[in-house]
């Protein structure tokens, strides 16, 4: 059993759905980010999603960019995000950490190079952006050996045919990026992701949660009533972002930041338990 | 060699897969992914759709203006007393760059495709105008997204894409250079995927962009073969090209390939010199690693961050470079050097008061390596240059250089 699967074991049994929380390494600080994790998981949350900073965030709206930004001017590198989730391993054992960011770094490390860090570390799974099925065997091959989950994004232009080639190579959760966009945009439409939702089930037994465009306690709980999970990073970024720009201290822009994540806790309990 | 020489080992790539050996693929977030099977489909067809063809042929003929013509550059190569020295006139198309000859096949692509909003990134802008134009021409909606530092710097081709009725965006993000417009391009077409075409400007990104660019730039190699054929009754001794992202080399390389005796120099921008770090020259001093969309030689730190460039030229001025391009350069088909800023802008002025003709600055890196290296070759042998663009946009960056108030 890996991590991911335990806890996606555990919702369900528990008639719950996860939430995911994204934040990006060394955003807003270097020192900040363990405890921001942990205090993330005190708040409800059931996987926390670190973003490795990249100079060329493709996928990215302007929110997250400014944090990959951020943490790249407080230098943080693959190995510095790898090393906070070894501190964070200190005190916790059981939330399962997901690791998200761009192919270069990684190619940078070299595929088994990153795959032994990753499982000294404590990771549980890889995102990356930028490498679907086409191009993932050989990085694939090596998360495999360490039995790090790899976990693909679904778009909704992903044709029906292509689900079945995706979950094929997808382990741990299928991520549906619920609206054609970077991260942070656009409106979402819940019927719109039951629909596609029914498609990705029909293919795999996996759980598929879904990001982009979830911003607070209504669209997680609606989001919530569709799918295993919603993943939540633009506005908890966002909330950081200008908490610190009016002048507040980086742990009182956190605070803004887990009173978010703890109203979109509640939010998601209350369509997990039947309204 | 002879061997690896053939025709049929250069038409063997890209392979299905978009890989030029370890280089190129499809290094794309998943959203992007059937854009680019259809786009791949739709080209697979047309590419040898008479029909298609020949539209592209006459578009190339009576909009553009080709063939564009050889000119031996008589005076500078007699000062050098070297290999003549020919130039593969790009700078007269329509436009003034060999940009075009991409985006008339795009463009058809696009029409195709029933998209009716195009986007492009640019550099120095000549990418950007060659898009305006072709969407003014077949009244599609253009946007044209520019790093804030060259919007600066080419103010002039600026105004004239918003001439040509083109949204010119401004990208304040990273460097705020051409990789940076390259990312907000992508982050645009994402979001309206359903309706755009990106017509790409160079031969990178995902496949199947890096093999459809070259084939529509090919044509300035292929009139270069006949008229030296026609003209010297021979193949030149070596072709010379600037190469940022690399479209205007490789249309120029691409069908010499099998031709042994040819030697290739693809130029790249040397900026303050390779040996300061700051330069924009990946093939001669980056590793490979994975950049929008593709494998490739990148600039990049021990981290895998893509790191800074510096040229004088926005349009080398790009981290990256095309994966045919990483590929010749490992098989050692094509020999890449440099260039930095002070020679092109000596070449610059030299031939603009040589030879009458004002080169871009990005063109001017070849024109710094061609003089050297025929320099070092005796007279009856030839070169070809790629004169990719006109110079009158650099107008106003050499004016600054110069210290000169217009």
């Amino acid at each position: 059993m890996t991590r991911l699967s335990t806890c996606f074991d555990a919702l369900r049994a528990d008639n719950r759905k996860a939430v995911i929380p994204y934040i990006v390494a060394g955003d807003p600080s270097r020192e900040g980010t363990v405890t921001l994790m942990h205090r993330l998981v005190d708040a409800g949350a059931d996987i926390v999603e670190l973003g490795v900073p990249f100079s060329d965030p493709m996928s990215e709206g302007p929110v997250i960019q400014k944090g990959h930004e951020r943490a790249l001017a407080n230098g943080i590198s693959l190995r510095d995000v790898l090393a906070m989730v070894t501190e964070f391993r200190e005190h916790n054992t059981d939330t399962p950490v997901v690791v998200m960011g761009y192919a270069n770094p990684v190619e940078r490390m070299g595929y088994a190079s990153f795959a032994d860090a990753c499982a000294q570390a404590g990771v549980d799974g890889l995102i990356t952006v930028d490498l679907p099925p086409e191009e993932v065997k050989p990085l694939n091959a090596e998360l495999t050996r360490v039995s790090i989950d790899n976990i693909f994004l679904i778009s909704p232009t992903t044709p029906e045919a292509r689900i079945k080639t995706i979950v094929e190579s997808a382990s741990g959760f299928i991520y549906y990026v619920a609206v054609k966009g970077v991260t942070g945009a656009g409106h979402l439409d819940t019927a719109e992701v039951f629909s596609y939702m029914s498609k990705i089930k029909a293919e795999t037994a996996l759980p598929v949660c879904v990001g982009f465009g979830i911003k607070d306690a209504a669209s997680a709980s609606s989001i919530a009533s569709v799918a295993d999970g919603a993943v939540v990073g633009s506005a908890l970024i966002d909330i950081m972002a200008q908490a610190m720009a009016d002048g507040d201290t980086e742990q009182t822009a956190a605070d803004h930041a887990i009173a978010l994540l703890a109203d979109i806790r509640q939010g998601v309990d209350h369509v997990s338990r039947g309204n | 060699m002879t061997e690896m020489h053939s025709p049929e080992f250069f038409a063997s790539v890209p392979d299905p897969q978009g890989r030029f050996g370890p280089y190129g693929g499809k290094f794309v977030a998943e959203t992007l992914m059937t854009a680019l099977a259809d786009l791949e489909a739709l080209y697979r067809d047309l590419s040898t759709d008479p029909a298609f063809q020949s539209q592209f042929d006459s578009d190339l003929a009576h909009y553009v203006g080709r063939p564009s013509p050889l000119y031996e550059a008589a005076r500078i190569s007699d000062e050098i007393g070297g290999a003549r020295i020919f130039l593969k006139r790009e700078d007269l198309n329509h436009t003034g760059a060999h940009k075009v000859n991409n985006t008339i096949g795009q463009a058809l692509l696009a029409k195709h495709m029933g998209k009716k909003r195009v986007i492009a990134e640019t550099g120095a802008g000549q990418h950007g105008v060659a898009s305006a134009t072709v969407a003014a021409r077949l009244g599609l909606e253009c946007h044209v997204f520019m790093g804030a530092e060259d919007v600066q710097r080419q103010s002039l081709n600026v105004y004239r894409m918003k001439l040509l009725g083109a949204e010119v965006i401004p990208v304040t993000s990273g460097s705020r250079t051409l990789k940076d417009a390259m990312n907000e391009a992508l982050r645009d077409w994402v979001t309206y995927v359903d309706n755009t075409f990106y017509i790409i400007g160079t031969v990178a990104g995902p496949h199947p962009y890096p093999m459809l660019v070259r084939d529509f730039q090919s044509v300035i190699g292929r009139e270069a073969r006949r008229q030296c054929l026609e003209r010297n009754g021979r193949l030149p001794d070596a072709l010379v090209a600037c190469v940022g992202g690399g479209s205007n080399a490789i249309g120029l390389f691409h069908p010499f390939l099998p031709d042994e005796g040819v030697a290739m120099y693809g130029v790249e921008a040397g900026g303050h010199g390779v040996e300061t770090g700051e330069h924009a020259a990946p093939l001669s001093a980056g590793t490979p690693g994975v950049l929008h969309g593709n494998r490739t030689y990148l600039m990049q730190d021990e981290n895998g961050q893509i790191l800074h460039t510096h040229s004088v030229s926005a349009g080398l001025d790009y981290p990256g470079v095309g994966p045919e391009h990483a590929w010749l350069k490992d098989i050692g088909r094509v020999q890449y050097v440099s260039a930095n800023d002070d020679e092109a802008l000596t070449a610059f002025h030299r031939w603009t008061r040589m030879e009458g003709i004002m080169p871009a600055l990005e063109t001017a890196h070849a024109l710094a390596y061609a003089e050297k290296l025929a320099a070092d070759m005796s007279p009856d042998q030839h070169i070809v240059v790629n004169l990719s663009g006109r110079g009158d946009k650099d107008i106003l960056t050499v004016a600054a250089i110069d210290g000169i108030e217009l």
